[in-house]
């Protein structure tokens, strides 16, 4: 008889305490994740669900008894006894500062979730003389028909980095240039998309927080004042390109396709898909009554 | 092999060529470090860093190679950094996302062919550097500013970085030094250590000159303390170096004795790395030590790794210290050659070598986990502890990682005993202490003394204060302005604790009434905008803010309550959220200065 070893996962439960109340997670579950199961809801940028957080935004900080600093909860592992505190002035008035040197940076005005968090928090951008405070401004680049990049909308938050290379799609065709304020997303050496090393998978876009990467289409309808979301109906379909299968959502505003992203809680995929599957669609659109 | 996709740009042939040579000079196995024995033998291809998994190959040589090409050439162009990448094999947009990090490359071919960093950072800054920077500037030689050099008692100094040839520091610096120094002057370092040598214990070899080669190390007594050490078990070593009570001099004071157990007692291969980016404005101890006594860094080190089972030690040193790099080079090769370094260690049967690496120019990369990203050919962003290096470290193993002056420590605990050793100082800050006094001092230099000495006992000992003194910058950029007031507080890690500053690296910047504070302390701001790596938001845009702030008190009067209010939020959310201590100890000498009433107004 021959015995097939299939490796199983056992996780062991960890109990740790969350402003009092105790939350059972697995073993490799961050802290983060306790927080959620808990109820709590949790501000995070360069979280995501399908990237390795880098844990650079710091937004989602929460006190951990023993520690002299706050943990970012995405990325600390939970272990047995942890004691977190979310509901603290000091958690809040250090969130409330991310936030505000976020909206000081960056022009976040397209990322509805930091819009609300801004208000939750009570950021009070408005303490900040606009003439000495100094902002990304970035021009943005439009290099071709499929995805434009306004870094004056980045945040540096490393998803696309993440999606681009070890997280997604292993190109590495863009990467953290620069050092401090002056650091921007780039490909090598800043040269355009077109003559990088740049794909076109449209990964990072599809984890982009804040817009800062976006649709040619949706960027030219936004210019236009056109860009409608609440018009926009989203249908699930199977690419029809090879064998694999990726769930497509199209998004269509007046019966055209303006956007293709993929579920990010899609079991084979988590949100990735070709050139093909994200920026070819344009034939579906080519239909002889037109 | 994966392929590389890299643009059009072709190199030329002489950057063809330093590449080659590069990689031929580091690397002649071809394969990642397996001539260095098996402290860098790893399971596949594949090691494990901070919890993920990445492919190691060779791009831990992507530092060094940079630095060969930027050298032959004088920049690095694209053609340049495709060739890198792929001989390499490192993604042509990495090559550049870790060049572009670091202050001493340069992405356009320069006017001419030496680069001048001419510090205009604290010490220099009140002692003539932004005239010698104009001056310099005026003539059209390709000037930088440059943070601070590590040699601010011998202020103003510039880096003279040339091509093809070998780089030069250039102390006391006047404009004649700096263009004989392009026309290939060396300098030969003298130590400034004005104390007599039976005063001095870590600093003993430095007025002798011949003690930086191998026989006239050993006869002052050097490779004495190694023989006690493999006298004993590894096992007792690191208890000896815990009993002496030895706190970390880089600035953290964290006891070494706990680290070197811990890694001690990771399964291997390990690693021990020499934090010599010394860059904290303000110090130059480490360097003094590694221009004038290098064999005993070498000796420490080779104890270090008998006594944790490393066998690969790493010496990371700023690219902006070449006569401390010139010795540490020409000890390595010579202590290989006499059998203290290699195989079998002074015939003691253990293997023990070092690496010297280079930084390029950033402050941050002393931050020892950025520092291991650094080595490891990656921007020097630290990275999220834990897990701690004494776990995961360089190469995702086991690593201690410790500055120089800790280091050279070591010797002295061999040769007193652990507890021998925590008889000297005070209970809690044992051994002695170097101070980098500079500034308005009558004799700037290193001193050293027992711990417990008063902060006026050190300066008296530097000859006192020039001109009326008005504060001190204890610690460095990092650190905070005090008042004379506490000329009487013993120099001890818990009484300067209890007086609400540190110690860090050792820095006494003496600072009389001539001083424009409002300068001084913008630029400060500025050097921590400038060194921040940005990574997280705090300290990226943190850094950035308060420097907006200071000069809006500074040039339109803004009221010192209104910034003073943002300031402290500033401040907080630095030191509650940033990644690492360069945010946490960012705000802290602005704001003493305001309590101090330096600035803002209220002088």
């Amino acid at each position: 008889m021959t015995f097939v070893d299939i490796p199983v996962e056992i996780r062991s439960k960890v109990t740790i305490s969350v402003d009092g109340e105790a939350v059972d997670v697995l073993e490799g579950d961050t802290i983060l994740d306790a927080c959620t199961k808990a109820g709590k809801t949790t501000p995070t940028v360069c979280y995501g669900p399908t990237v390795t957080p880098v844990n650079a935004c710091r937004v989602c900080v929460v006190e951990l008894e023993g520690s002299r600093t706050l943990v970012p909860s995405c990325s600390r592992p939970a272990e047995e006894g942890m004691v977190v505190k979310t509901d603290t002035d000091r958690v809040t008035d250090n969130r409330k500062m991310v936030l505000e040197f976020l909206a000081t940076s960056s022009d976040v005005s397209q990322s509805d979730e930091i819009q609300g968090w801004l208000g939750d928090y009570k950021a009070d951008l408005d303490r900040y003389d606009a003439a000495t405070t100094e902002r990304m401004t970035d021009e943005v680049k439009i290099e071709d028909d499929l995805y434009i990049r306004a870094y004056d909308r980045c945040v540096l938050c490393y998803k696309c980095v993440e999606a681009c290379g070890e997280d997604a799609q292993w190109t590495f065709a863009i990467a953290m240039s620069g050092r401090g304020f002056n650091n921007r997303i780039s490909t090598e050496f800043d040269v355009t998309l077109p003559d990088s090393a740049c794909v076109y998978c449209g990964n990072c876009v599809a984890v982009c927080p804040t817009n800062a990467l976006q649709f040619k289409t949706e960027f030219d309808l936004r210019k236009m004042g056109d860009w409608r979301p609440e018009d926009q109906s989203v249908t699930r379909t199977v690419c029809s390109y090879c064998g694999v299968g990726c769930n497509l959502d199209l998004h269509v505003q007046d019966n055209q396709i303006v956007k293709v992203d993929s579920p990010m809680d899609h079991s084979i995929t988590s949100g990735n898909l070709c050139v093909k599957g994200r920026f070819g669609y344009q034939y579906v659109q080519n239909r002889p009554d037109k | 092999m994966p392929e590389i996709a890299v643009t059009a740009a072709e190199a030329t042939d002489a950057e063809r060529n330093a590449v080659a040579d590069s990689i031929m000079l580091q690397d002649p196995g071809q394969i990642s470090f397996d001539a260095a024995g098996p402290a860098l033998t790893f399971d596949g291809d594949r090691i494990a860093r901070s919890g993920q998994e990445r492919i190691f190959n060779r791009r831990h040589l992507l530092l060094p190679v940079l630095h060969d090409v930027r050298d032959a050439i004088g920049w690095l162009s694209e053609g340049g950094m495709n060739e890198i990448a792929t001989a390499l094999q490192v993604p042509p947009a990495e090559v550049y996302g870790v060049a572009s990090f670091y202050e001493l490359f340069t992405f356009e071919a320069p006017s001419t062919p030496d680069a001048l960093h001419v510090c205009d950072d604290t010490a220099c800054r009140i002692q003539g550097a932004n005239e010698l920077k104009a001056e310099l500037s005026a003539d059209g030689y390709d000037v930088h500013g440059s943070p601070c050099l590590g040699l601010c008692e011998q202020a103003p100094a510039v880096f003279v970085q040339r091509t093809g040839e070998a780089h030069v520091s250039v102390r006391s610096a006047t404009k004649e030094t700096v263009v004989a120094a392009i026309g290939g002057a060396m300098t030969n370092p003298v130590a400034p250590v004005p104390q007599p040598a039976e005063e001095l214990t870590l600093l003993r070899r430095v007025h002798d000159a011949a003690a930086v080669d191998y026989d006239g190390y050993v006869v002052t007594g050097g490779y004495e303390a190694l023989a006690k050490a493999v006298a004993m078990s590894p096992a007792e070593v690191v208890t000896h170096v815990g009993d002496a009570g030895l706190t970390g001099r880089g600035g953290a004071a964290f006891p070494t004795g706990f680290k070197w157990s811990a890694v001690a007692g990771e399964p291997g291969p390990r690693h021990l790395v020499v934090n010599a980016d010394e860059s904290e404005p303000g110090t130059f101890k480490d360097r003094v030590m590694m221009e004038h006594d290098p064999y005993s860094l070498i000796e420490a080190m080779t104890i270090g790794g008998y006594a944790m089972g490393a066998e690969q030690g790493w010496i990371y040193i700023r690219g902006e210290y070449p006569e401390a790099t010139r010795q540490l080079k020409s000890v390595i090769a010579e202590a290989r050659s006499k059998g203290m370094l290699g195989d079998n260690v002074g015939g003691h049967g253990f293997r023990f070598d070092i690496e010297l690496r280079l930084g390029a120019g950033a402050y941050i990369c002393g931050e020892e986990t950025a520092l291991l990203n650094s080595i490891e050919g990656y921007r020097g962003e630290p990275r999220n502890k834990p897990p701690f290096p004494t776990t995961h470290g360089l190469f995702g193993q086991p690593t201690a990682i410790n500055n120089v002056e800790t280091m050279v420590n070591v010797n002295q605990i061999m040769l007193l005993g652990g507890e021998g050793y925590a008889t000297v100082g005070t209970e809690k800050s044992t051994g002695t202490k170097l101070f980098c006094l500079s500034g308005h001092v009558a004799n700037p230099g290193v001193y050293e003394v027992t711990y417990g000495a008063t902060l006026r006992e050190v300066i008296e000992l530097a000859g006192g204060a020039t001109g009326n003194l008005k504060s001190i910058l204890m610690g460095g950029a990092a650190g905070s302005f005090i008042g004379t007031d506490m000329m009487d507080v013993p120099l001890t890690i818990e009484d300067s604790r209890e007086n609400g500053f540190a110690l860090g690296s050792g820095v006494v910047m003496l600072l009389n009434d001539t001083v424009d504070y409002d300068d001084f302390v913008a630029r400060i701001a500025q050097f921590f905008r400038d060194e921040s790596c940005g990574q997280c938001v705090p300290c990226r845009v943190g850094t950035v803010r308060q420097g907006e702030s200071l000069l809006r008190i500074r040039e339109k009067g803004s009221p010192i309550d209104t910034e003073r209010k943002m300031l402290d939020d500033f401040a907080m959310v630095m030191k509650d959220s940033s990644i690492c201590g360069l945010g946490h100890t960012a705000s802290g000498a602005i704001l003493s200065a305001i309590d101090l009433g330096l600035i803002g107004g209220q002088q």
